[in-house]
């Protein structure tokens, strides 16, 4: 054999089979996550929101761009921006969460308005 | 032509196989993605500090999108990746006409997301939503949630009209038999696709979903 993806389908209504269930599920996350977005939940709207997101580019990563195919060398390569990506939010929260609040206003007001003195009061 | 012959001229140097050339090619365009996830990664990461900054402005200014354009648009993008990828499954399979369908349906899904992107986009100019001199809203950090706003969706629809670009060449050379269905490039672009619809997939909760309860 020529090791091509012989356990792909191979047939139309094969390759429907593997896909149209996916996409059902992207439609029903759709869905869940407007509906989520109406409730009451307070600062969980975003918790809600970003994990069905998260949940629907999992969907989209592992079967349509091909991760559940056992392939260590595109697994890692996928891999590797998240990585990155864990690195800098983790920083950049561990500045921005820890500065002294009198630091934040006069520098990250928008330029439209005069600057204010820092005026003491927390930004969180 | 035999299906070991189709492989054959699908081959290109310097690959031996079309495995490690298919290999190869999905590995490139990871490595492409990977830049890509720091790209948007930088600008979503600048979005997520300011929003923690002041939330209630970014919360009243995310009101103002439309969640309607916003939703069709979401689901436009979501079942184009699902054409996309039965197009990539149908090249792999030398299924000619699945493949020659799919790819069509992608790039109309695709230009349906942009003109209702557009008509969303006129609606946001004529309602006072870019930012500067005469902005709708009086808190001046909503002007921030407008200025990523713009910023995200417009790069994100560059990156689309690649894609678009991309899958009707790829869809005439197929058409026209210059392009073997063996080619990786039918995966290649579909990775390429579905990453953009990963990165619609995180603006539409952050631009569209706040402040809506």
């Amino acid at each position: 054999m020529t090791g091509l993806g012989e356990e792909r389908p191979a047939s139309t209504a094969g390759i429907w089979r593997a896909t149209l269930p996916v996409w059902a599920g992207l439609m029903v996350l759709l869905v869940a996550t407007l509906v989520g977005a109406y409730l009451e939940l307070g600062r969980f709207n975003l918790v809600l929101s970003l994990g069905i997101a998260v949940a629907k580019a999992a969907l989209v990563v592992v079967f349509f761009m091909q991760l559940k195919r056992p392939d260590p060398l595109l697994r890692l390569a996928a891999c590797a921006g998240l990585v990155f990506l864990a690195f800098m939010f983790t920083l950049t929260y561990a500045d921005v969460l820890t500065r002294a609040p009198p630091t934040q206003p006069g520098t990250v007001m928008p330029r439209s308005i005069p600057d204010r003195p820092a005026a003491g009061q927390r930004a969180f | 032509m035999s299906d070991i012959a189709a492989r054959n001229a699908a081959l290109r140097q310097p690959w031996r196989s079309l495995r490690r050339q298919r290999e190869g090619a999905a590995f490139g365009i990871w490595i492409f993605l990977g830049s890509e996830v720091m790209f948007f990664g930088c600008a979503l990461l600048t979005f997520a500090v300011y929003r923690s900054l002041w939330p209630d402005a970014f919360a009243a200014a995310a009101r103002e999108t439309n969640i309607t354009y916003g939703t069709v648009n979401t689901a436009l993008l979501l079942t184009s990746s699902l054409t996309m990828a039965a197009a990539a499954e149908g090249a792999a399979a030398g299924l000619r006409r699945l493949t020659l369908c799919c790819l069509a349906a992608t790039v109309a899904f695709g230009i349906g997301f942009l003109v209702v992107k557009g008509f969303e986009y006129q609606e946001d100019i004529t309602k006072h939503l870019v930012p500067g001199a005469g902005f709708r809203l009086e808190a001046p950090q909503a002007q921030i949630f407008f200025a990523f706003y713009w910023l995200l969706t417009g790069v994100h629809a560059v990156h689309l009209s690649t894609g678009i670009g991309i899958a009707t060449v790829l869809g005439i050379q197929a058409w026209r038999g210059s392009r073997m269905l063996a080619s990786p490039a039918f995966e290649a672009l579909g990775l390429y696709w579905h990453f953009v619809d990963l990165v619609w997939v995180f603006l539409y909760p952050l631009l569209y979903l706040g402040g809506r309860s």
